[in-house]
């Protein structure tokens, strides 16, 4: 035997147990017998069994109450059930209240050696799973999330030290930063990884449909509400529930949710029961949370009790040295959802994608990228695919002269103001430079 | 250290068989094995529902009425046996304990609507023995098939084992008999 299984014998016959006991010592299982239920919870809560063996008629609790409990205590505990007096209802009972089998006393020694070598192997499989589990676990890396800039690794590095613990989070950063990849990778890479992450966008909802998205609402709650409906904390049971937009939430939504992560328990819409739910709650904002607690728009009981850890996305401008790992990514994923060969990009537009402000971030350059795979020659992007002279023209600027003022300065910038280089990149002598500079009144760190 | 064992029959056992039953139990656990007459009022652990006799009151009145501090004491029955758990058994003991019974009840062929057979019945109570005493020497059930410790439901089970206790049970009697677990 691998591992000594462990077995607790519950009964209040003193026969039952002793003989139970005899058996069970013979075959080289540890064994513990207790007279009643309350003896049972009493020693279970201080010792762990793999098999509970239990009668359902006993004085005082009897079996099924004592299942249900051992099931709040451990809700993967074997228990087995045995009675003298079998009737389906109890036995169906006993199922449905997680009883791992059902057996009516007295039992063949064959079918005694046969429950016990089933429960057995659901013991291993379980500890089989964990380990795979485990294993699988640091396996798992966040494929989505491209970057090799300083700025990347240090989300990185805050995704993988919150990931194994059930704190709450706020992820910050502008739009299209990468907010709900962050939140995808602590979910997968946290114990909660084999349960659902479920996204909730907040800002996109009013409040009484946020309120019964979230906490689901029963028949006839309101207008059109023909079926029960579980909501997002009820569907993410044991695993995630990631609130985006969560600064665009009222105070009387803000209410409700503080009250739901104190006690991880509320009650649909329109219904009277209260329902459990064990999530982990994840908040995306491009807002300033902080600034907005001290206008008093957001509640701060709230603010902290969710902002346990925060993670700062930073925005694509700041993490320049990413862009042409980006590029890659989107082009080998476009192209591959597009089933066309792979393109490759030019210098000039990786220049030009480089230079750029992206105030939609990532998810900006995303779809500049997938276009250029659309309207491109199917072989190489090139600038004219990039809609960036587009963008450029859709700013502020109007005349000649500022615009040539905007294109010298960035050069200048990418190339940290050496003259010799941005001459040269711009195609005129550095005389011609240094009066254009002059000129426009440019300054280093303009 | 020498396993001073002793078999007490309770009820009619022919001679020849029980003389047959001490020389394989002295030879496997090289034992001194005494045979013994016992007398017990059976009708007290008469189950008239079950129509069975109650092995754990049985073991429990052997063991308080023969057992003895030196001594490994086997209760020989011909009733046949249970455990309030169970339907029936073929024997049963305390595990490093000092006692054991088994019973020839369920052994014989014609139970089963076989011929008889005397040799084999002989075999199947030897195994029986052997494995019950194996319990009051701290030996658990094995999982090697042909040792004597393994488990055996049916009879077909007990003619499947040999009447040996195998080398790795032997070695783990030979380390609880000197103290070492």
């Amino acid at each position: 035997m691998a591992k000594k299984i462990s077995i607790l014998i519950v009964d209040d016959e003193e026969s039952v147990r002793d003989s139970l006991y005899n058996w069970f010592i013979e075959d080289g299982y540890r064994v513990e017998c207790a007279e009643n239920a309350n003896r049972a919870l009493s020693i279970l809560e201080s010792d762990s069994f793999d098999i509970i063996l239990a009668d359902i008629k006993m004085p005082g609790m009897d079996g099924l109450e004592m299942l249900r409990r051992i099931k709040l205590l451990k809700s993967d505990s074997i228990v087995i059930v045995m009675t003298a007096f079998a009737t389906v209802d109890t036995a169906v009972q006993a199922l449905k209240d997680g009883a791992f089998d059902y057996v009516t006393k007295p039992f063949d020694p064959d079918d005694l050696s046969h429950l016990i070598r089933n429960a057995s192997k659901q013991i291993t499989l379980v500890e089989e799973n964990e380990n795979l589990k485990k294993k699988v676990v640091s396996l798992e890396n966040v494929e989505d999330l491209i970057g090799k800039s300083e700025a990347i690794k240090v989300v990185l590095k805050d995704i993988e030290s919150v990931a194994q613990s059930n704190s709450s989070v706020v992820i910050s950063g502008e739009s299209g930063t990468g907010k709900e990849l962050v939140a995808k990778a602590i979910h997968s890479n946290s114990p909660r990884k084999f349960f659902p992450l479920v996204s909730v966008h907040c800002g996109a909802l009013t409040e009484s449909l946020l309120e019964s998205e979230l906490f689901g609402h029963e028949k006839g709650a309101f207008t059109g509400a023909m079926y029960n409906r579980k909501g997002r904390f009820e569907m993410a049971d044991n695993g995630t529930i990631f609130l985006d937009e969560i600064a665009t939430i009222s105070m009387k939504m803000q209410i409700d949710l503080l009250r739901v992560l104190e006690s991880k328990k509320f009650i649909r819409v329109g219904g009277n029961k209260e329902i459990s739910s064990d999530f982990r709650v994840i908040c995306a904002t491009n807002r300033d949370l902080k600034g907005m607690v001290e206008k008093g728009i957001f509640r701060e009981d709230l603010y902290y009790r969710l902002n346990v850890v925060n993670i700062h996305v930073p925005p694509l401008r700041e993490r320049i040295d990413d862009i042409p790992l980006l590029v890659e990514y989107f082009i080998k994923k476009y192209c591959t959802s597009m089933n066309r060969p792979p393109v490759t990009i030019d210098s000039a537009a990786l220049n030009r994608l480089e230079e750029f402000n992206f105030p939609g971030n990532v998810r900006e350059l995303e779809n500049m990228i997938e276009r250029a795979i659309v309207v491109g020659n199917g072989k190489k992007i090139s600038l004219k695919d990039l809609p960036l002279e587009k963008t450029l023209m859709t700013n502020s600027i109007e005349s000649l002269d500022d615009l040539e003022k905007l294109h010298i300065l960035q050069i200048l910038n990418k190339y940290n103001w050496n003259i010799s280089r941005a001459a040269k990149a711009l195609q005129v002598d550095r005389v011609t430079l240094y009066n254009k500079i002059s000129k426009y009144s440019l300054k280093h760190g303009d | 250290m020498e396993i001073n064992i002793t078999l007490i029959s309770f009820g009619y056992f022919e001679e020849y068989f029980l003389k047959n039953v001490a020389e394989a139990v002295k030879l496997e656990f090289h034992a001194s094995v005494n045979i013994k007459e016992g007398h017990l009022d059976l009708s007290e652990f008469y189950d008239p529902v079950r129509r069975q006799y109650n092995g754990v009151k049985l073991l429990k009145e052997v063991d308080i009425l023969f057992g003895s501090k030196d001594t490994k004491t086997l209760g020989l029955f011909s009733v046949d046996l249970f455990i309030p758990i169970l339907t029936y058994i073929y024997g049963q003991a305390y595990l490093n304990g000092r006692t054991g019974i088994a019973s020839l009840y369920r052994l014989s062929n014609e139970r089963y609507g076989m011929n008889s057979n005397d040799k084999l019945i002989i075999d199947r109570f030897i195994k029986e023995a052997i494995h019950e005493l194996g319990h009051t020497l701290g030996l658990i059930h094995c999982h090697i098939p042909s040792c004597v410790m393994r488990s055996s439901t049916y009879v077909e089970d007990i003619d499947q084992k040999s009447a040996n206790i195998c080398l790795k049970c032997h070695n783990e009697m030979k380390s609880i008999l000197t103290g070492g677990s």
